[in-house]
């Protein structure tokens, strides 16, 4: 089969790299399907019997990707920048694993920072002071009147008592 | 008791203070996501979800769907000034509306919008009303085949019918449907890939994953095209009033988009994007003025809002009645119901008509609402397009995780949270539409208890599931719908299915 596909870089390893994370992705339900204790019961289905079914489906659809990968290359995409996503996913991997120390409002401080800053914020002073004030808000009106229980820190400790 | 005498006991629920004031916050709150480019209805909704875990059902659901309409009316006004639809079913209005307000014509562009938006989702929202009691009717004789075939349908209009390509559809559906599978199984009381995770046991939030890629995956892909170069946005010049003429042209344009809008909206047919784009088509075919097409004919602006409105309210008529969400907020609508341990379907009719019948009647006064809102004080919106970007996304995040933080915040969830925006991201960068991986994590579970129940039924003769007439004309439904667009798509005709695509509200 002669490849069509003029536009696109070949070949086209996005849809390589897809494709196979979709084979794997179906092997393991298949995998799953056939390893959990499978009663059938009245129905002839049992528990295993759909993720087995989703899992071979997906494997093919990941072979279906890698052959119009190959047959059809997808034009190039347009360029990534890479350091607003640093900056993005940084804030949200540390936010996530501080949380529970730091507390609601110092968390949401960091999770504003470092998405103003992936957005081309560089007046970093004024965008931690309007984090904390955000913060300070959400919690008082989620967590204080709406009974939304928010991870508390030092300062919801030191402010709101609880 | 008929329709009509339902309709007023709902009406009189709906003038409650408390209810009133949930319908307002819902139509404000509507409004401003719909008028904010990067956040939609979907994610709203998702983001209130625990939020309201404590507060009034009925007040709650009502909130939700003055959202949902809110949202719809909100998009037009981006479109027209920003030339960036705030939301995806607005991305026709974008074409003519836009136009018209670089030639200093905004305000009647944005008057029909709102007008024709609240024409279309009066007379939407009063035959949802009346029709929703022939459908409960007629779903009183569906069993578990003929749902699993209904949502077959549905899996394969939402994720395979419209869009770029069949193969990514079905990709998104497919990961939505993998993803439904974690937890344990409903019927048995298995643990089905949770890998001895004790937090995995209770499955993926619809939450946690709508905020991951509708906010998180949203801002990444954003994020990472660079810096904002984007047109500033447009000043409203003139009165936001019509002229006689622009009346003249624009009511027949209202109607068509109502009619076209409402049946699309109400079948399991994909949602109000197709609505509003197969409507701009419609007009650009009928219209008495070709030559202004493309350089902004007003009917270009008043069908496509009025279609997607109508299509907004035509949405509620599956999901009251037969619990089936068609688009990614009704499927998140639908998660709201099941919160408040209520399912939706022809028994909730029977249940709780007090709650369906005043949620239906407060989307009439909801739509009032929303007139006012969006007419007199649409430069009070306009505000919200100048708030700077960083500012913007700084906020919607920290919003979006909210959510999470507040009713589950396990490092296993918030670690889910980023690892589904990074999925996001990817999936949004090849182009592979999002809508249908949430609507595969909810109605994969229901779809799949329907197939076992059926089957149970029938002691495993899988050819039950074709031999009930209603069942298997759905089923032969949802082989067109996935076959005919691969056909088209072959011959190279699949343009127009293209741009039809990736509904994500």
């Amino acid at each position: 089969m002669t490849p069509r596909g003029a536009e696109g870089r070949r070949p086209d390893g996005a849809a390589f790299v897809i494709g196979a994370a979709l084979v794997a992705l179906g092997a393991l339900l298949v995998w799953e399907g056939g390893r959990i204790p499978n009663k059938q019961g009245y129905a002839g289905v049992g528990p295993g019997d759909v993720p087995w079914l989703v899992g071979w489906v997906l494997v093919l659809l990941g072979f279906g990707t890698v052959w119009e990968g190959w047959r059809n290359p997808a034009p190039p995409r347009p360029r990534q920048q890479a350091v607003p996503l640093v900056w993005l996913l940084g804030g949200m991997v540390v936010m996530v694993a501080t949380i529970h120390w730091i507390g609601f409002v110092l968390g949401a401080t960091i999770l504003f920072t470092c998405a103003a800053a992936a957005f081309g914020e560089r007046r970093f002073g004024l965008a931690v002071v309007s984090g904390l004030v955000l913060g300070f808000i959400i919690y008082g009106i989620f967590d204080v009147l709406l009974q939304l229980n928010l991870p508390a820190g030092p300062i919801e400790m030191l402010i709101f008592g609880r | 008791m008929d329709t009509f005498g339902f309709l007023m006991q709902g009406l009189a629920t709906a003038f409650e203070p408390m209810m009133l004031l949930y319908a307002l916050v819902g139509v404000v709150l509507g409004t401003a996501v719909g008028v904010l480019p990067g956040i939609g209805p979907a994610l709203t909704v998702a983001l209130l979800l625990p939020v309201t875990y404590g507060l009034d059902p009925a007040g709650s659901l009502i909130m939700f769907a003055g959202i949902y309409y809110g949202g719809m009316y909100g998009g037009s006004t981006t479109s027209i000034l920003l030339n960036t639809p705030g939301e995806s079913a607005s991305v026709i209005t974008a074409l003519e509306g836009n136009k018209m307000a670089r030639a200093g014509r905004g305000g009647p562009a944005l008057a029909t919008a709102a007008i024709g938006s609240f024409v279309a989702g009066l007379i939407a929202t009063l035959l949802l009303a009346f029709l929703a009691p022939h459908v409960v009717k007629l779903a009183l004789v569906f069993g578990p085949r003929e749902y699993f075939a209904l949502m077959v349908l549905a899996f394969v209009t939402v994720s395979a019918a419209f869009g770029e390509s069949a193969l990514k559809g079905l990709v998104s559906l497919f990961v939505g449907l993998a993803l439904a599978l974690v937890g344990i199984d409903q019927l048995t009381g298995q643990a089905r890939l949770s890998f001895g995770v004790p937090q995995l046991l209770d499955g993926v939030e619809v939450t946690t994953l709508a905020v991951a890629m509708f906010a998180l995956g949203e801002a990444l892909f954003v994020a990472a095209q660079g810096p904002d170069h984007g047109a500033g946005v447009l000043a409203i010049k003139g009165r936001v009033r019509m002229t006689a003429q622009d009346w003249a042209r624009s009511w027949k344009a209202w109607l068509r988009g109502t009619a076209i809008g409402f049946p699309i909206g109400s079948m399991p047919a994909g949602g109000a994007d197709i609505a509003s784009f197969l409507s701009y088509a419609t007009e650009r075919n009928m219209t008495r003025h070709p030559e202004e097409f493309g350089k902004g004919a007003i009917e270009g602006v008043a069908g496509p809002e009025a279609a997607n409105n109508a299509a907004a309210a035509g949405t509620l008529v599956p999901l009251l009645t037969l619990g089936l969400p068609t688009t990614a907020t009704a499927a998140i609508m639908l998660a709201g119901f099941q919160q408040f341990g209520l399912q939706p379907g022809p028994l909730l009719f029977a249940s709780a008509p007090q709650l369906v019948w005043g949620l239906i009647a407060s989307l009439l006064v909801a739509n009032v609402m929303l007139l006012v809102l969006n007419l007199p004080l649409i430069r009070f919106w306009v505000l919200l397009l100048r708030i700077p970007q960083p500012w913007l996304y700084g906020g919607i995040l920290v919003f979006a995780t909210l959510g999470t933080l507040g009713v589950n915040p396990s490092v296993v969830e918030l670690s889910m949270l980023v690892i589904f925006g990074t999925l996001g991201y990817i999936m949004r960068l090849y182009g592979y539409p999002i809508a249908p991986v949430v609507v595969g994590l909810i109605l994969g579970p229901m779809a799949e208890q329907q197939l076992r129940r059926a089957l149970a039924i029938a002691q495993g003769d899988p050819m039950t599931l074709v031999q009930s007439p209603i069942a298997a004309v759905l089923l032969g439904l949802a082989l067109v719908a996935l076959v005919v667009p691969m056909i088209l798509r072959a011959r190279g005709r699949g343009d127009a299915l293209a741009q039809i695509g990736t509904a994500e509200d």
